[in-house]
């Protein structure tokens, strides 16, 4: 294969990523390489909300609860390791990343399933509202969780340990998340390459056609869902470690609505996109924020001329007409 | 990613750039102006720019300058404002944030670090219990204050039994515990409601019917004033009094609220009609800069203020160790807007607590007039379980 | 028993404010198939005209036509300028645009009106309470906002079935390109839909405002329970907007004041009190998930 635009921007990317640390601290900039942290864990959950949006056709307004509950799997562990009691009377806690995030990535997935496989019976608008109400009830569960903080939050100590590393230094953990994001998206590139993405995206544009076929194209779908859950799940697992700090906010239907922007302003359906829109988000709410506190009004008026002007997003800005991938 | 490389640059040389000139002492206010709430972070803020601006830029005699952001409510973002404040801007004095759940996601992380926190208005009992930290500093209160003032104004008055409403979350329950530790009354029933709730209808109707003595809510915010208009609509405040801590009815809420919080008495540890030149001075000039009566988080962003600049005297503007200068701030020698203010053992403020009531002014705006003072120096429940 | 009578009222004026926001809401969804999440923006621009029209002049008539004409007047303005683009792209797009302008909407309001919510009582000739039936005491502002909301209901029904306008829109709705062939200006009759839909929101927002905050952001608690609402009734459909906002309203209602009552016959008193005020905060979205899986296409599908 030749060099392609794409291919430029992607290698870009990496580079981009793996020297951000030497060079924020070459300049005495420490505090951008915790916000680029950051950006990879929500770009890691925009990557996953692009599987839906962009290659399954499914509009989900819920993608938060995924988050939500992988960061409180997190929480939790670490709420009944610190204070050494048992959750449900047999699961003891734990702080082992090993043990606790492939735990929040299997239950995020185990709660997609369920929630999917209701869902999937909808479709279209409807869709999108169930899949709202599910992570609302997710929400004021939350919220009802006295024992873990409740509306308050449930503050963690510190991090989780991870053999060899020291994820409360930053540069480890900042590694460590961008490993799992890069992880992330090589598996979804394959993915959507598969045979798998094929029917997926054949599901979505010719749903006729597909089922003429033979392919049950529900459960395509259904797998589809539990794969973006368990990304959702990772990083929340990520978050909850980011800010060592758990609350009902990262189930509000604001953080779906904000991973959906991201998704957007990025490039639906080029999983590379996300990530863009990830950075470029919490960059401008960052330094918009700096310069006037009334920095949404003109926030929003950026996303809608994005909406507006653009078919594919930034994304599909820098890599121009030619660069097609996903749908 | 090219123009984002250059932005970064661009930031970052700037960045730079203002670390060669710094020469004020950096203060950090993480605070909530967004959101329906964000009035709260408004008043703090105005208060503590009127005490720099009288000072003329300075505290204390130290030229300051003043860092805000605002955190949306959003305890994951107050902990990344925070982290951007101390290890980009340098700032080791933090203080701002409004809410109890942004400040027990930030505050004990923060303290860990070599900063002092002094809280303009949240006042969360693990803070001031087993949780308190010598890098903490509450000016404002612990949050039960306001309701034990409460508790005990309603036992002396002599209602037999009370009906409680409180929101369904963490802060909810224990300023409904905060009341019942003055109350000895009977409790009627304790209602607990869905966060942001709108139409207080059908827990209206279920007060009619418990035919209570009293209600104490403690319902902050829009809340408070959807429960309050509903609740004199169904004209129940002219048969069952209402009680609460000020949160409902400070001078802007008392705005929107109108007469039907008229006569209704809450508690508060500051009212803008106390007696002391401090207050007097604060006041006048609060409403010459601002054009409004200042409310109790005005009060409080003033104080804090003046507090930071007693310490920064003290130390001659030196934070390069901090040990002086906390000692400083826990002296607290400074003529708060309170009159009557001192540092606890665990850094929560001892103050003497009112009961005060709300009235129409000639001009026909509702304020609050102070009715009597409740207790003298009273210390808060937790101080017990501080280590020190 | 009288308890139980108030309670349902409660229910069914909830749900009468519902239906003012999911009649525009799924007419513009119905006939022109877009998502509109920032019409909560013109419940709340609705009740910011009409709060600061009643202070001005003390008229609450002036007050619910100053809402109704900004809220409309916003409401055009926003689709001639947005949504117009938007009709034929995807409803992820729409979702997102209109996202945008919920936080340009609350954030010019804030700039505006400053950040502390705004006053707005009942006028004095809707004040006070009346008593129903014996012991039943009902502030009468309230029922008033039940007959308006009765009232709007018959009002569309006639809009629809009974005039022109209606008809064209009915066929809009059926059949875009037919319409448009027959010399239906089709633009036009968008951007009318649409201004109705905003000024019925706008309608809800001023009626709301004497009972509630008149504050930024008032319009996205309510939003979410009208796509509740729509979604239970079948987006599309006037009548299922009436079943579903009645519905809605009076789960909601219900669930608050009886559910703690009977987890205190199995629990004790505190933890019966903390687990009902979580289980009635969730009744809603329970009752949408099990409407969907129940029936996919809500209670009365407009277009099969």
């Amino acid at each position: 294969m030749h060099i392609t635009r794409e291919r430029l921007i992607v290698y870009g990317g990496v580079l981009f990523f793996a020297l951000l640390p030497p060079v924020a601290s070459f300049f005495g900039e420490h505090y951008l390489i915790s916000l680029f942290t950051r950006a990879m864990i929500y770009a890691l959950a925009a990557v996953s909300l692009d599987l839906l949006l962009g290659y399954g056709k499914m509009i989900s307004l819920g993608h938060a609860a995924f988050v939500g509950i992988g960061a409180y799997v997190v929480g939790i562990m670490f709420f009944h390791a610190a204070d050494d009691s048992l959750l449900f009377g047999f699961i003891g806690g734990s702080e082992n990343a090993l043990v606790v995030w492939p735990a929040a990535v299997l239950v995020s997935a185990m709660g997609a399933l369920v929630i999917g496989a209701l869902s999937l019976r909808t479709s279209g608008m409807h869709f999108i509202m169930i899949t709202l109400a599910f992570a609302q009830m997710l929400f004021y569960f939350a919220v009802g969780l006295e024992t873990y903080g409740g509306d308050d939050g449930l503050p963690m100590w510190n991090r989780n340990r991870l053999a060899g590393l020291d994820l409360a230094d930053k540069l480890h953990f900042y590694y460590v998340c961008f490993f799992l994001m890069s992880v992330f998206i090589f598996c979804c590139t394959r993915l959507v390459r598969s045979r798998f993405g094929l029917v997926l995206r054949g599901a979505s544009t010719n749903t006729r056609r597909i089922r003429a076929l033979g392919v049950h194209d529900v459960s395509y779908k259904l797998v589809c869902f539990v794969i973006a859950g368990a990304g959702a799940g990772l990083a929340g697992a990520l978050l909850a470690n980011q800010s060592e700090f758990v609350s009902p906010g990262l189930l509000h239907w604001g953080l779906s609505g904000e991973l959906m922007v991201m998704v957007l302003l990025g490039g639906l359906g080029t999983l590379f996109g996300p990530v863009l829109g990830a950075v470029l988000f919490l960059l401008l709410e960052e330094f918009l924020a700096i310069y006037t506190e009334h920095w949404m009004v003109y926030f929003g008026p950026v996303l809608i001329i994005v909406v507006l002007t653009t078919k594919r997003g930034i994304y599909g800005l820098l890599v121009g007409g030619g660069g097609n991938r996903g749908g | 990613m090219k123009t984002t490389i250059t932005i970064l640059l661009t930031v970052a040389i700037m960045a730079v750039g203002q670390a060669a000139v710094a020469e004020p002492v950096k203060i950090g206010m993480i605070t909530t102006l967004s959101t329906k709430a964000g009035y709260l972070g408004e008043e703090i803020r105005d208060g503590f720019q009127l005490a720099i601006e009288q000072e003329g830029g300075t505290l204390g005699g130290i030229p300051v300058e003043l860092l805000v952001e605002d955190d949306g409510r959003k305890p994951e973002k107050g902990i990344q404002i925070a982290e951007r404040f101390r290890t980009r801007d340098g700032a080791k004095i933090f203080t701002g944030i409004v809410f109890s759940n942004v400040a027990m996601a930030v505050v004990p992380k923060l303290v860990r670090e070599d900063v002092v926190y002094l809280s303009a208005n949240a006042g969360p009992s693990k803070l001031a219990g087993d949780g308190c930290s010598p890098n903490y500093f509450s000016v404002s209160y612990q949050n039960d204050n306001l309701d034990e003032v409460v508790g005990q104004y309603v036992s002396d008055a002599g209602h037999k039994n009370v009906y409680l409403l409180a929101p369904n979350y963490p802060a909810g329950k224990d300023h409904l515990a905060g009341f019942k530790r003055y109350y000895d009354g009977e409790i009627v029933a304790e209602v607990y409601t869905k966060l942001g709730q709108a139409d207080y209808a059908a827990e209206i109707a279920a007060i009619r019917a418990a035919e209570p003595e009293a209600v104490f809510f403690f319902l902050p915010g829009g809340m408070g004033i959807n429960f309050l208009k509903q609740y004199a609509q169904a004209g129940l405040n002219e048969t069952i009094p209402v009680y609460g801590p000020a949160f409902s009815f400070d001078e802007r809420i008392l705005g929107a609220v109108g007469a039907a919080a008229l006569g209704v008495k809450n508690g508060s540890q500051w009212t803008h009609d106390l007696d002391n030149p401090a207050n007097i001075q604060f006041v006048e000039a609060f409403r010459a800069k601002y054009g409004r009566t200042p409310t109790l988080y005005a009060s409080q962003g003033y104080d804090t203020a003046r507090l930071i600049g007693s310490g920064l005297a003290a130390v001659g503007g030196d934070l390069s160790d901090l040990e002086p200068f906390k000692a400083a701030l826990s002296a607290a020698d400074f003529d708060s807007v309170r009159g009557n203010f001192a540092f606890g053992a665990n850094r929560h403020p001892i103050q003497d607590l009112y009961i005060r009531e709300v009235v129409q002014t000639e001009d026909g705006t509702f304020t609050n007039q102070t009715l009597e003072k409740v207790f003298s120096n009273h210390v808060d429940a937790y101080a017990e379980s501080c280590p020190q | 028993m009288l308890f139980f009578v108030e309670q349902s009222l409660n229910g069914l004026q909830l749900g009468i404010t519902l239906f003012l926001m999911s009649a525009g809401l799924t007419l513009v969804f119905g006939i022109m198939r877009v998502i509109n999440l920032a019409h909560g923006s013109f419940y709340m621009i609705g009740a910011y005209c009409g709060a600061t029209t009643m202070a001005a002049t003390g008229s609450f008539l002036l007050a619910i036509g100053a809402a109704l004409i900004g809220a409309a007047l916003a409401g055009m303005v926003v689709e001639v300028l947005v949504l117009r683009v938007l009709y034929r792209r995807e409803h992820l797009d729409q979702v997102l645009a209109t996202f945008g302008l919920i936080l340009f909407c609350n954030e010019l309001t804030r700039i505006i009106w400053g950040r502390q919510p705004l006053f707005m009582d009942v006028p004095p000739w809707l004040g006070g309470s009346i008593e129903l039936l014996p012991g039943l005491i009902y502030p009468i502002y309230r029922l008033a906002v039940i007959g308006v909301g009765v009232a709007v209901a018959l009002f569309l029904w006639f809009l629809f079935s009974r005039t022109r306008l209606g008809m064209q829109i009915r066929a809009g709705a059926e059949n875009r390109e037919m319409i448009g062939a027959l010399g239906v200006n089709i633009r036009l009759l968008y951007t009318l839909v649409f201004g109705l839909g905003a000024m019925l929101a706008g309608l809800a927002g001023v009626m709301a405002g004497p009972i509630m905050a008149v504050e930024s952001g008032m319009g996205e608690d309510i939003l979410i329970l009208t796509f509740v609402v729509i979604v239970i009734g079948g987006i599309g459909s006037i009548r299922g907007a009436v079943v579903g906002a009645l519905l809605v309203g009076v789960v909601d209602t219900m669930g608050r004041v009886f559910l703690p009552s009977l987890f205190r016959i199995v629990f004790s008193n505190a933890y019966a009190d903390s687990v009902a005020a979580s289980l009635a905060s969730m009744a809603i979205y329970l009752l949408m998930a099990a409407i969907l899986i129940w029936r996919p296409r809500g209670l009365f599908p407009a277009h099969s």
